[in-house]
Parts: structure tokens; C-alpha cells; sequence
């Protein structure tokens, strides 16, 4: 077998992930009204961006075979912190994103060293510190408001040279500064031999601790950057609860969508990028389609149980029936 | 002298699991430049000494000195840091990573921070070719290996990290006779280079071919070292067995010819390389033995007759008449009404926290139940005939299961299934871990339900229960059923060399 065909099967989750937006996408887009311009891709960005952010986060946990269901109200944290610290003069307004950015890591570490350390299941770890994270945005912003800095908001959810959107460009930064360096360091390995198989993991004398802690916390970070788009885009700060709830719930099925696997050890957060802009068209379908707006849970869920099966094929092979429950 | 003094040394090592001590007081020396092969039954403690020096578990007393200084490794990275690397079966690799990302999983070339992947491959493909398995493409998934071409990967794995002790549990035991051929030679210029080289096989022909001293262990002590050829296979089989033989079990009944159709006979049963064309046949009132070494397919066969494996080829006969029998729920069933008592109890017998009542019932709740509602004067009146027939002890049938000991959990296993009145009794290794006296006690149950009428079939790691309750004995190797015992034929020492399947006359005549 030539080499490329290995690298094919090992990111066959992720081409999967890549094929469903683009079909989903170009379906959308060729029975738009207006066709293929600037503005709609940037549109659709900006929708698709948040959703990306978090659920690169997710993946990221997933791939330790743990789980974040603090996720979204680290983004909803983040989102009313940046309202209250994002604006100013410039110096304050840079000061303003680190210290968002800082917080979105330090949840993100705290829930790391819950799960390590209090040896706690992720799924309960995140469950309590997701409500302490969203009590913490209440008493941030007990009813909507707050103000963030127009001009990076505007320059980061436009467009560049008039048609590349800004906000998908900043996505392509963060892969290459977070999710690129990672998953090729000896670090990102170990997060996925952990996911793999924890106890060979262990026998191999992998880093599990650190794996794990640097794991949380890059996805704390990620949904950071999340929060504070989400402040870009609405110029206010809110402790939404539901959109926090859904956006954790949204999180999980983009990560799934985008082929990375929920028993852990296997696919990208680059697949759960297109997951999740996959997830954010089946909406505009919708849309295009001229079907009501309330049909649309309906049809994530259909979409979700379809791509889930695909990749349930794999059971119909398993010869010990005992090897069904894992 | 460069070999004047051992390179590791044990000294009076022990090591207990709960109540069971799997090590007492072990000493061992292993020199560089020599291959120590470690002989014993199982559970004679092989697997705890090397889990020992590996890092894996911490012994309660004793040393172990690594160039005539102390040594307690943490973890097995802290062991593989001061050079012993253990090659275990198939336990170490990460099945979702390539071949090369498991071979330099410990330590990987690096780049700036990120893994260097084409020095990685190079160093991989030098590790595989030292293995001598250049066939393993660097870059294939471990999972999509079969699991011979594993076992070559765990070998390079473990040579990439130019070990100084390398420790082989049973490392040949998947492999082809090709890659054991080549393997060997591996091993042997790797101790001319001047590695010391720890070897556990249950393969004699091995141990005569490498070792160059041997150590055997029984009961978790040391037994005796000798060098290689300085005894016969007849000796190794005395100083393996070498236990006092008690009398615990109930008298076998004579045998009656029997011309009735037996309740149980399976044809040509296979399934995947793990069983191979396994034929027998059991009869009501029978208790049949399976023996071997531990893995060689006794467990498969009794999960596929319970209809838990798919794809199995060959026949299965209920008194007389084929079935096809494809999930636990069917064996049950009244018409077959078959039972399989599993091996590990706390994930495929029990429910832990949940009452000893309930764990009863969970297999007969058709039994004791109309319509959909259990039936409670009847579950009660049920459970309550098993609680006194086992003698279980338990202060209350409402309190969890988890909370009895180790000998009553197992006791609730066999009742739970009791109470459909199987037919056939399948027993995975029923008494493993639990005391001499609750052991007793099933060995007598045994028998009175095969008087009752059962067919039992009875897979045990301790050679004494075979020879103490089966009416026959097949032994196992590699999937095939190699031997057949009757009646006095079931001894210790037939069963021994049978299960390493080396050549009988020589032991009984030599």
C-alpha cells in the first residue's frame, strides 16, 4: 500500500466531515436566491465560526475519550466578560482579550485538574463546573448588556479584500497556532493514546496527567476565543442559559458529525470544524427551502442520526458479542 | 570480568492481592549476556515477578537492586528509564496509533516541539528491521493489524528503546513459527551483545532452545534455579507440580456404560483461528474437564456455545437435535436450558449494588413472573431455596451483593443460574480467587447436580479440580482439543506435559 492511503484511512473521519458541509453547502448555495457571493459565504461564516470554536473544544476532550458539558458556559462566561473588558483605549482593549482569553484557559484548567486529580468522570466534573462557570456569568451580567471595542469587532467579522470573511480567517489562524502545534507534539500524542487505550497508555510510560491537563485547558482556551466572537458579533454580553446548554449539546453532535470518534483516540478537530459548519447549514437549507424555522431541530436530529450510523457500520463486523458493550 | 556480578538482583520479594499471596519472599538474579527462563504453572506467580520488576505493581517487602543499588520504580516509564523494558501480550500498544507512533511512543524525535515524523519513521523502520519485520508498513493503524504482525510491533517497540533487561512474557505465543524463527535470532545476538534477557514460555522446546539458566516458581516461591540441560523434562514437570495432593473432592461414581444420546455434543465447531474443529460430546450426569494452559481457547468455546460469538462454523447437537443457538437469551431458553457461570464475576456475573435478591433472580425472572410482574412471594420463596442450598451467607437478601466475600459472591453466580434449572452447567473457571473451603463446597454441589441429571462442562486453570472432578478431561492447545483423559488416566503430571503439549512418552517412561 502506498503511504498516502494510510494517511486516507487514518483521516477518513474528516474527509467524511469535509464531503457532508461541501455537499450540504453547495446544495444551499445553488438554490439561494442570489446565488454565490461575498456576502452570503460571509454570513455564513460568521454563523458557522462560533459553533466551529466550541467545537473544536469539544473535540479536543473527546479525543482523551472524556467529555466537556462546561463547554458552552465557558463560552457564555467568556462572552459576558468580554463585554464588560473588551473596549476602551487600544492598550485596554488588548489587555481586555488576554484576560478573557486567560479565563476561558484557567476553566478550562480547573476542569482538567477536577477530572485528574478529584479523579472525578469528566461527564459529572463539567457538569458542576459548568453551573458554577454560568453562576459567575450571571452575577458578570445579570440582564443583557455591556459594550465591546466596534472597530475590532467590525474588522474581525467582515470581510478581507472585500470578500474573504475575517472570521474565517481568524479560525484558520487559531488552527494553525492551537490545533496544528498540538496534535503533532509529543503532548497531542499522548492525548490520544490516552483516548486509545488509557491502560496501554499507562504501560507505555505515556504522559497521562499532562495529556489530560493540557487537553482541558487548550479547550477552556478555544471556548474563550468562542465567547469572545460571540461578543464581536452581538456587541453585548449575555448569560443566556439555553444558548449556553445548546451550545454544548451542538458541540457534541458536531464533534460527531465530524468523525471524531466518542470512545476517544480517533479524528481531528479539523473534522469537527466542518462538523460543526455542516450542523450550521442545515439550518440555511431550511431557510432556502422556504420550511418553517421550527422544523429545524427536527432535521439536526435526522442529520445527526444519519451520520452516526454511517459510522456504526463497523459493529456488524464485531465476532465476540461481548465486544457490543465495550 | 565484565559478568561478575548480576546485573539485577531479588531478594526475598513478596507481593499479596487482598488475602491471595501471589509472591513469597522470591529471589532471583538476572546476569547480562544470558537468557533466564522462568518456568511455572498457572498462577505460580510468573506474571507477578515481572509485573514487579517492570514497574507495574510495588512489592510489600523485599528489594530489588538494579547494579548492586536499591531500586522501586514508580511507574513502568520510571523502569524503562533505568533500561528494563517488558514486552507483555499485546497489552501496550495503542490500538488508534500508526506502527511508528507506538514504536517510539516514549520517547519520539522532536522538532522544534513538534514529533519529527520522517526521523520517527526511519528510526521505526530501523527498530522493524531489527525485529526482522520489515513487512509492517510504518504507517498502518495497530487495530487494523492481525495480531501476530502486533506482537512483532511490541517487539520492535520494545527493541527502540535499547533496553538492558528485556523482559518476554510469553511473547512468541501469537506468533508465526517464521517469526519466532527469526525472533529467536534476534534474541540471540542481542545477548551476545550483552543484554540480559528474562524469558517466560510454557514452550519447552523454546526454553531448551534459548535458555541459558532456568528458574521455576509454584505457588508463588521460588522453587529451584538450574542451568539449562541439566535437567530432564520429567524433573521440570516434578519441580512444577511438586504440591501436596489433598483430598477435597467427592468420590466419582463408576462409570456406567452409556448408550443414551449424550445431552450435549458439538461437531466441528470453529471460530475465527481461536477454536478449530472441536468435537465432543456430553453426557447426562457427566462432568467434562477442559485443560491447558490458560488461553488456548477453553474460554472461546464455552462463550460460543452460549451463543455470545458470531461466525461460528460447525454443529451443535441438544439431545440429538441440531440448534442454532445465537445469543444467551436463546441458551437459556427452556428447550436448551443451558447456563454459563462466566470467569470474571464482577463484570459479567454480578450486578455489585444491587441486592443479593435481585442478582438471583435476573436469570429466571421469566421463571417468577406472570405478565410482566414479578411475582414477590414466588422470587422469595425461590431465592430463599438457593440461599439454603448454596449456603450463602448473607445477613439479608436485600443487601448488595458487593458486600459478601469473594467465595459468596460466587456462590450467588451459580445460585442466580440454579434457579432456571439448567441442564447444562457450562463453568468458566469457577474458583479462582475465592478460599479452600467455599471451593470444597462447589466441588460437592458439582456433583450432586450431575447426579440429578446435568451435563457439565468445567474449564479450570487448577490441574487438581480437573483431576478431582471430571469424569473426563480434554486438553486444549492452540483451538484444538490435543488429548482426551479418562478416569485414572487424569493425573497431574498428563495433564502438565499434555498442556504443553510435549511428547507423553518421554515424560511417563523417561
Amino acid at each position: 500500500m502506498k503511504d498516502w492511503r494510510f494517511w486516507f484511512a487514518e483521516q477518513r473521519g474528516t474527509f467524511m466531515a469535509i464531503a457532508i458541509f461541501l455537499m450540504m453547502f453547495v446544495i444551499y448555495i445553488s438554490n439561494h436566491p442570489a446565488g454565490f457571493n461575498a456576502n452570503i459565504v460571509q454570513t455564513a461564516s460568521n454563523k458557522g465560526v462560533l459553533l466551529a470554536f466550541v467545537a473544536m473544544a469539544q473535540a479536543l476532550v473527546v479525543i482523551t475519550s472524556g467529555i466537556d458539558l462546561s463547554i458552552g458556559m465557558i463560552f457564555t462566561l467568556t462572552n459576558c466578560l468580554a463585554s464588560w473588558l473588551v473596549t476602551g483605549s487600544p492598550l485596554q482593549v488588548a489587555i481586555g482579550v488576554v484576560v478573557v482569553l486567560f479565563v476561558g484557559a484557567l476553566c478550562g484548567a480547573i476542569n482538567g485538574a477536577v477530572v485528574i486529580y478529584g479523579r472525578l468522570q469528566p461527564i459529572v466534573a463539567t457538569i458542576a463546573t459548568g453551573a458554577i462557570y454560568y453562576g459567575i456569568a450571571l452575577a458578570l451580567r445579570p440582564t443583557p448588556g455591556g459594550t465591546v471595542d466596534e472597530i475590532l469587532a467590525d474588522a474581525l467579522t467582515g470581510k478581507l479584500f472585500g470578500f474573504i470573511p475575517a472570521s474565517l480567517v481568524a479560525l484558520l489562524v487559531v488552527v494553525l497556532v492551537v490545533w496544528i502545534p498540538f496534535s503533532r507534539s509529543v503532548t497531542g500524542r499522548a492525548a490520544y493514546a490516552v483516548g486509545s487505550s488509557e491502560q496501554a497508555a499507562f504501560m507505555s510510560g505515556v504522559p497521562i496527567k499532562r495529556a489530560k491537563f493540557i487537553t482541558y485547558t487548550l479547550a477552556g482556551l478555544l471556548a474563550g476565543i468562542g465567547g469572545l466572537f460571540l461578543t464581536f458579533f452581538t456587541y453585548t454580553g449575555e448569560a443566556a442559559y439555553a444558548s449556553g446548554n445548546a451550545y454544548t449539546l451542538f458541540s457534541i453532535a458536531s464533534v460527531v458529525l465530524g468523525g471524531v470518534s466518542l470512545m476517544g483516540g480517533r479524528g481531528s478537530a479539523i473534522g469537527a470544524i466542518f462538523g460543526a459548519l455542516a450542523f450550521r447549514t442545515i439550518g440555511d437549507l431550511l431557510f432556502v427551502f422556504d420550511f418553517d424555522p421550527l422544523w429545524q431541530p427536527l432535521f439536526q436530529g435526522v442529520v445527526l442520526l444519519l451520520a452516526v450510523s454511517l459510522s456504526a457500520f463497523g459493529l456488524l463486523r464485531i465476532r465476540n458479542r461481548l465486544e457490543w458493550f465495550g | 570480568m565484565i559478568n561478575s556480578s548480576p546485573l539485577l538482583r531479588m531478594e526475598g520479594v513478596s507481593k499479596r492481592y487482598g488475602g491471595v499471596r501471589a509472591l513469597e519472599k522470591a529471589s532471583l538474579e538476572i546476569w547480562p549476556g544470558r537468557i533466564h527462563c522462568i518456568l511455572g504453572e498457572n498462577g505460580a506467580g510468573k506474571s507477578t515477578l515481572i509485573k514487579l520488576i517492570a514497574g507495574v505493581v510495588a512489592p510489600d517487602e523485599g528489594h530489588i537492586l538494579l547494579d548492586g543499588k536499591a531500586v522501586s520504580f514508580a511507574s513502568p516509564a520510571a523502569a524503562n528509564e533505568a533500561g528494563i523494558v517488558c514486552i507483555f501480550q499485546e497489552l501496550s500498544l495503542i490500538p488508534d496509533l500508526s506502527v511508528a507512533d507506538n514504536i517510539m511512543i516514549s520517547d519520539p524525535p522532536t522538532r522544534a516541539g513538534m514529533i519529527d515524523r520522517k526521523q520517527q519513521r526511519i528510526c521505526a523502520e530501523e527498530a522493524l528491521a531489527q525485529a526482522g519485520a520489515e513487512d509492517i508498513h510504518p504507517l498502518a493503524l495497530v487495530k487494523d493489524l492481525p495480531l501476530s504482525r502486533r506482537q512483532m510491533v511490541e517487539i520492535a517497540k520494545a527493541l527502540a528503546r535499547k533496553p538492558r533487561i528485556l523482559i518476554l512474557d510469553e511473547a512468541t505465543s501469537a506468533l508465526t513459527a517464521a517469526d519466532v524463527t527469526k525472533i529467536f535470532a534476534v534474541l540471540k545476538r542481542l545477548r551476545s551483545d550483552g543484554m540480559a534477557l528474562l524469558y517466560i514460555s510454557h514452550r519447552m522446546h523454546e526454553i531448551a532452545e534459548l535458555a541459558d539458566e532456568c528458574t521455576v516458581f509454584r505457588n508463588g516461591q521460588k522453587i529451584e534455579t538450574y542451568k539449562a540441560g541439566s535437567k530432564t523434562n520429567t524433573e521440570v514437570v516434578e519441580l512444577m507440580i511438586g504440591r501436596e495432593y489433598k483430598n477435597v473432592f467427592p468420590p466419582k461414581p463408576v462409570k456406567k456404560s452409556d448408550t443414551k444420546l449424550p445431552t450435549l455434543q458439538i461437531i466441528n465447531l470453529s471460530w475465527t483461528d481461536r477454536l478449530r474443529d472441536i468435537s465432543l460430546s456430553v453426557q447426562r450426569g457427566e462432568i467434562i474437564g477442559l485443560g491447558g494452559l490458560d488461553g488456548q481457547g477453553q474460554r472461546d468455546l464455552l462463550l460460543a456455545l452460549f451463543g455470545v460469538l458470531r461466525g461460528c462454523s460447525g454443529q451443535v447437537l441438544i439431545d440429538g437435535a441440531a440448534v442454532k443457538i445465537n445469543s444467551p437469551t436463546m441458551a437459556k431458553s427452556e428447550n436448551i436450558g443451558m447456563a454459563l457461570i462466566p470467569e470474571d464475576r464482577k463484570t459479567e456475573g454480578l450486578m455489585l449494588p444491587m441486592s443479593v435478591r435481585d442478582n438471583l433472580s435476573f436469570a429466571a425472572l421469566h421463571r417468577i413472573s406472570k405478565g410482566g410482574i414479578v411475582d414477590s412471594a414466588r422470587e422469595q420463596k425461590l431465592t430463599q431455596e438457593m440461599i439454603n442450598l448454596l449456603a450463602i451467607k448473607t445477613a439479608n437478601v436485600d443487601l448488595a451483593v458487593g458486600s459478601l466475600s469473594g467465595g459468596n459472591q460466587q456462590k450467588v453466580v451459580i445460585a442466580k443460574w440454579l434457579m432456571n434449572k439448567p441442564r447444562i452447567i457450562l463453568l468458566n473457571d469457577p474458583t479462582r480467587g475465592i478460599d479452600v473451603g467455599t471451593k470444597q463446597e462447589l466441588y460437592v454441589l458439582l456433583r450432586k447436580l450431575a447426579d440429578e441429571g446435568a451435563a457439565i462442562i468445567f474449564y479450570s486453570t487448577d490441574y487438581d479440580e480437573l483431576i478431582g472432578c471430571c469424569d473426563r478431561v480434554l486438553v486444549l492447545y492452540d483451538g484444538k482439543v490435543t488429548r482426551e483423559l479418562v478416569g485414572a488416566e487424569i493425573t497431574e503430571r498428563v495433564l502438565i506435559a499434555s498442556a504443553l503439549n510435549i511428547d507423553m512418552e518421554k515424560v511417563v517412561h523417561a
